[in-house]
């Protein structure tokens, strides 16, 4: 059985709790056999590396255009996908890769207009939102929810 | 603004959102491809939820360009080839 793979898409890294949650996200893939490959602005990578010079949690990081020029083109694709999104630009690239890839799609909403993005959620995937912008701790409650659902597609 | 920048992009509206883009190449432009997301045009992406258009107004492109941390920009590029690529896109 080959391994599975999930896309990690950063959003603006602006909102504080994205860094963390995407490194807590990464190792939870990873110690459930998943392979996170994390895509995203430099300045989004920036923070991920910066904070894990060792690499003990990061593996393969892209850049967010190559990531969707590699999914349009058909020459590669993910299990899941997790879309970090605080913005009106997160929902655009989480709706681009409904469309794009056909990995199973979970939508990451945080912020102060959470609530309101979630509303914004015209296509199919798995919606996961908390208010959350300095203290990730009610994002990652949700989070652990998932990570059960995604081990339990392995 | 990445690689288009050296085109000289017009930027028609900014930091709006991609719904905003949408209506305002709907509305605005005579002539309008659908295209669908992930759609490359020069070296970037249309970025967003369906239904999403390039309008052609003369030899110029109009369409929205979303950037992560900025929101989405319409942009007038002049078009060169891509504007017959998209004209002849099946069924547009």
């Amino acid at each position: 059985m080959s391994e599975k793979t999930a896309l990690i898409l950063l959003g603006c890294p602006q909102v504080p709790v994205q860094t963390s949650m995407a490194l807590y996200l990464v190792h939870g893939l990873s110690q459930r056999g998943i392979r996170p490959v994390v895509a995203g602005t430099m300045a989004a990578r920036k923070l991920m590396e910066v904070a894990d010079p060792d690499r003990h949690y990061l593996g393969e990081m892209v850049d967010l255009d190559a990531a969707i020029d590699e999914i349009t083109g058909k020459v590669r694709d993910f299990d899941l996908c997790f879309v970090f999104i605080h913005n009106d630009s997160g929902i655009a690239y989480a709706g681009t890769m409904a469309y794009i890839s056909g990995a199973r799609l979970y939508t990451l909403i945080f912020g102060e207009h959470a609530e309101d993005l979630a509303g914004e959620i015209e296509f199919p995937c798995e919606v996961i939102k908390a208010k959350a912008t300095h203290n990730p701790m009610p994002l990652k409650r949700r989070f652990d929810e998932v990570m059960q659902w995604a081990a339990s597609m392995r | 603004m990445g690689c288009i920048d050296a085109l000289k992009p017009e930027i028609i509206l900014s930091r709006t959102t991609f719904k905003e883009a949408r209506e305002y190449i709907r509305k605005n432009i005579r002539e309008y491809h659908e295209v669908e997301p992930g759609y490359r045009v020069f070296d970037v992406h249309i970025i967003g939820v369906p239904p999403l258009y390039i309008g052609i107004e003369g030899e110029d492109l109009i369409f929205p360009y979303t950037k992560p941390c900025h929101g989405t920009f319409v942009v007038k590029i002049p078009g060169g080839a891509e504007v017959a690529r998209l004209r002849a896109r099946k069924g547009k």
